[in-house]
């Protein structure tokens, strides 16, 4: 343990000039734009999640900054310095890609070496640091061995301990997860995780379509669709309050209704089943509702001093069919299809002792608190 | 489609290919070289088998100028193929950066002197440098240099291939660590395509060494490659001499192509897919 308190100390030494700003980037490939007016600062030891659908421009938006495109516009900062025409080799980054992309001809050593040779650290040097970097991603004792003998997960790490040998400021992780299997996964994400605190220095820009993966690394979470910019925000911000259906689909689970303002605090659905919603000062027109399912409970709300009771104010108590039911070991998700509009909302509670039949008559409920309203669209 | 598996995949099929492959292949592919060889050791063939074993033709060979015609073949193509295996690679990664247009320019401007008979070529070249300032004729260089535009072709689409199916993140990853160009060139490309590139100078090596058409045109009297030893030999009639020649340079050729693939064999790696 001593040593590793030891590599830690000596690479967060190493590690300056970490942040990584967009400042208006714009990408086209002739005449599609992939990367649309694009804003964001990563601050310096911060880990920003990039997460969107396939195709909304994650991977341009990280060549970008890796120098591997051309921004049409705009600049692109790394601690604080224009790189925006400095070549690839000059920008003094980290980066990790999905394929791992391991110098196949070298043993894991060479490899760990490539950087710190390329950028001329002395020669006494870079054994030292090689043998630092295996230790810090738990690789140490493969070095001898060439990526073709070691596993997914294992060549992943190896990945990890090339990027990181060079004590770059900044790391870049594009889908770095994404070949491993579900268990391999969770654990890469725990020891991303510590890495990530064990470096405070370092900023790291992740780009994935895996919502958990953001929510679990991410200190922000930037959502992107369609080559532009929708949201960014904590985790927590991002969950409670999405600024549209999009980032509220994107992260987390989420119902969302096609509804209309009407009044302070109040929508109605379609059909006119009116809902208090979190007082946001009202709006006008068409509207999209968001329930997360887990703030959504089966039968009659509790009452203020136990049993259940309708009157609760600010509780919203609505009534249809159970049209969809799901065992999901903890929990049953249920489907309530609301009449007369037929909109559905999936509730997901703790593992019912007796569920309800496929189109029993039930009751849902949630608190107006936990009704978001949000801007038109996104809904099925 | 229930059809075409049995018939690749069915016992009686399976022994129906092998058959075939013996009687149609074998024949066309090995027998005319089983014949030469056997040739090569005949005192004199008049009925269905050769008449005798002899040594002779070899040891004539071993005291002639043979083997110098052996040493310049060997030094013509190993020049050849080495300047083509520069050329072709070297346009192949210059092209990388260049418009697909340029591109299939470049393509068609090397497969030229493939597509002409090699005749063609041959004349072509004795016409070409025949005056000043660019006299070649009668030189061993425009052997070479014959040689080299025949099979530059066959390099640069190898290379080309191969360049096209190497993945990007290699050099991206190299760059991204710090490395310059050159060192992404000389650390990472080129060693991840040696394989493709001893391929492709085995195959030049090999077409250099039995060059015979534009070789007729242009050799000098003293540059004589085996070919056109073995030719003059058949001319005169000295079939089993010519036969012996041929497999020496038969034997040659092989033998060079496999130190070349054992090269190869311990520099390709398994590319995580
Ligand atoms: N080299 C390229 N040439 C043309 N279009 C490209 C190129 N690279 C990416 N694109 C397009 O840019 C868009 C964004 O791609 P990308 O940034 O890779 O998305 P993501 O990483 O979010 O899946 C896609 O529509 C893709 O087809
Ligand atoms: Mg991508």
């Amino acid at each position: 343990m001593n040593v590793r308190a030891a590599n830690v100390r000596a690479m967060n030494g190493g590690i300056r000039n970490g942040g990584i700003r967009f400042d208006g980037v714009t990408v086209a490939y002739d005449a599609t734009v992939v990367l649309d007016d694009f804003d964001l600062t990563v601050e310096p030891g911060e880990v920003m999640a990039l997460l969107g659908p396939s195709g909304s421009g994650k991977t341009t938006a990280l060549r970008a900054v890796a120098g591997f495109v051309r921004p049409r516009t705009g600049r692109v900062l790394i601690g604080g310095q224009d790189v925006t025409a400095l070549p690839p080799h000059r920008r003094g980054i980290g980066m990790v890609v999905q394929q791992y992309a391991l110098f196949p001809h070298m043993r894991v050593e060479a490899n760990v070496a490539f950087g710190l040779k390329a950028r001329k650290v002395p020669r006494g040097e870079i054994a030292g640091r090689v043998a630092e970097a295996l230790e810090m991603t738990g690789m140490d004792g493969f070095a001898e061995r060439y990526p073709r003998e070691l596993s997914g997960g294992q060549q992943q790490r190896v990945a990890i301990a090339r990027a990181l040998a060079v004590r770059p400021g900044v790391l870049l992780l594009d889908e770095p997860l994404s070949a491993l299997d579900a268990r391999l996964r969770a654990g890469m994400l725990t020891e991303l995780a510590r890495l990530h605190r064990e470096l405070p220095g370092l900023s790291m820009l992740y780009v994935t379509h895996d919502q958990s993966e953001a929510l679990t690394l991410a200190d922000r979470i930037a959502v992107m669709d369609r080559a532009r910019l929708r949201d960014c925000g904590t985790p927590q911000s991002l969950y409670r309050a999405p600024g549209s259906a999009f980032t509220a689909s994107f992260v987390g689970s989420a119902n969302l209704l096609a509804a209309r303002w009407c009044g302070e605090d109040a929508v109605e659905l379609d059909g006119g089943v009116r809902i208090r919603v979190r007082g946001s000062g009202g709006g006008e027109g068409e509207a999209t509702l968001c329930i997360r399912p887990h703030l959504i409970g089966l039968g009659e709300p509790p009452g203020p001093s136990g049993p259940p009771s309708p009157d609760v104010p600010d509780m919203n108590v609505l009534h249809g069919a159970v049209t969809g039911l799901q065992w999901r070991g903890a929990s049953h998700r249920v489907t309530v299809s609301l009449p007369p509009s037929g909109a559905e909302l999936t509730a997901e509670v703790r593992e019912l002792s007796s569920p309800p039949a496929l189109g029993e008559k039930v009751s849902v409920h949630f608190a107006a608190a936990d009704a978001v309203v949000l801007p038109p669209g996104g809904t099925p | 489609m229930p059809a075409p598996y049995s018939l690749v995949h069915g016992r009686g099929a399976r022994w129906a290919l092998r058959a075939l492959f013996l009687v149609l292949f074998l024949p066309l592919f090995a027998l005319p070289l089983l014949v030469i060889a056997a040739a090569s050791f005949a005192t004199g063939w008049s009925g269905a088998l050769p008449n005798g074993a002899t040594t002779a033709h070899y040891a004539d060979l071993a005291r002639g100028d043979s083997a110098d015609a052996l040493l310049v073949s060997l030094l013509t193509a190993a020049a050849a193929s080495g300047l083509a295996l520069l050329t072709g690679t070297w346009a192949a990664l210059a092209a990388q950066a260049l418009p697909r247009r340029v591109r299939r320019a470049v393509n068609a401007l090397f497969v030229l002197p493939v597509a002409v008979p090699s005749v063609v070529v041959g004349l072509a070249f004795l016409v070409a440098f025949s005056e000043p300032p660019l006299l070649l004729n009668g030189t061993r260089e425009i052997v070479v240099i014959a040689h080299t535009v025949l099979v530059t072709a066959f390099a640069h689409q190898s290379v080309t291939a191969a360049l096209a199916r190497l993945d990007p993140a290699y050099e991206q990853s190299a760059a991204s660590l710090g490395a310059s160009p050159a060192r992404v060139l000389w650390q990472v490309k080129l060693p991840l395509l040696l394989p493709s590139l001893t391929a492709a100078a085995g195959l030049c090596f090999a077409l250099s060494m039995g060059e015979l058409s534009a070789t007729m045109m242009l050799y000098p009297p003293d540059w004589l490659p085996l070919p056109v030893r073995i030719h003059a030999a058949t001319d005169r009639g000295a079939l089993f001499t010519g036969a012996a020649l041929a497999v020496v340079l038969m034997a040659t050729t092989l033998a060079v192509l496999l130190a070349v693939s054992r090269i190869r064999s311990k520099a390709s790696y398994r590319q995580p897919s």
